[in-house]
């Protein structure tokens, strides 16, 4: 009896021994995730999430080489236990031409577009413009003068093209 | 082609009055002409041309973009506005805060260009700050 109540506390001596060894070799997940943090800083675009030494990894990247990248340096931090690899790849859009004349003809978004030309519009009361894949919609009526000098404001913004086929021209 | 053959009167203007970095390029159907004027008077005439073959801009087949050379800094500009005075802003963009207003017709001094659209100024009371190009026009 008495010999195997030692047999016992040895035993639970041993396990405890081993728990808290285990525990004092586990890092927390806060320090993993400030180890992969840091080893991520190379590759824009990827963030970390951790939880039990098991990495999450999501975000965007332009090329599979960033993906397996982000993945190998997670995988080297302190304290990682694996990772999981959730980034995607996108490719960036192809390159502008370089040829400045195709540059300098790229029609700007419609959305700085539709600023600029409502900035020009706002004078001119009785024409209204909209914008749509960078041709400037012109609707409304206008003496042909003031036409002209709305047309040429708007011609300096570079629209793909000014449609003012909703424009009356009044005497 | 046949837009550069509609319009052959307008370039040839532009290529005989010394317009600059004359650019005429056809896409998708319309016809984009840009360059720089010697003057102001230059890019009024090709106005006028382009007027003459598409009476009131109404086909839409051109974009006409023509800067002014003597738009250079230390140039005085006069503003021409409808009517209503020239917002001078803080920065280049609508967004940014009025910073002072010019009147209509008076005349400001260019002090550097942000870009095509927004020049930095001063008025003749001595108020700095961006306003819009398109309502300013180089005195000669």
């Amino acid at each position: 009896m008495t010999m195997k109540l030692k047999q016992l506390t040895t035993a639970f001596l041993a396990a405890g021994l081993m728990f808290m060894i285990s525990c004092k070799g586990k890092p927390k997940d806060s320090d993993v995730q400030a180890a992969v943090t840091t080893a991520l800083q190379t590759t824009p675009g990827v963030s970390a999430d951790v939880k039990e030494g098991v990495v999450t990894l999501s975000g965007t990247v332009s090329s599979q080489a960033d993906k397996d990248a982000a993945e190998s340096a997670a995988k080297l931090s302190q304290g990682v236990t694996s990772v999981v690899n959730n980034i995607s790849v996108t490719p960036p859009a192809p390159a502008p031409a370089p040829d400045t004349t195709a540059a300098s003809m790229t029609a700007p978004a419609d959305v700085a577009l539709k600023t600029s030309v409502d900035a020009i519009v706002k004078d001119f009361s009785g024409i209204k413009a909209d914008v749509k894949d960078g041709v400037v919609i012109i609707t409304g009526e206008s003496k042909a003068d003031r036409w002209k000098r709305l047309k040429i404001a708007l011609d300096a913004l570079k629209p793909k093209k000014v449609d003012a086929s909703g424009l009356t021209i009044t005497k | 082609m046949a837009l550069q053959d509609k319009y052959k009167e307008l370039i040839d203007a532009a290529k005989t009055s010394g317009t600059n970095n004359l650019q005429v390029n056809e896409q998708d159907g319309v016809l984009h002409i840009d360059g720089e004027a010697p003057t102001g008077a230059v890019k009024d005439q090709l106005w006028d041309i382009y007027g003459k073959i598409d009476p009131n801009f109404l086909t839409g087949d051109v974009v006409l973009n023509i800067n002014v050379a003597t738009a250079v800094e230390g140039a005085k500009l006069k503003v021409i506005t409808e009517s209503s005075n020239l917002n001078i802003r803080k920065g280049p963009g609508t967004d940014q805060p009025i910073v002072g207003k010019a009147a209509h017709n008076d005349t400001v001094t260019l002090i550097s260009k942000s870009n095509d659209q927004w020049w930095l100024i001063r008025t003749s009371s001595g108020a700095e700050g961006y306003a819009y190009a398109q309502y300013l026009k180089p005195i000669e």
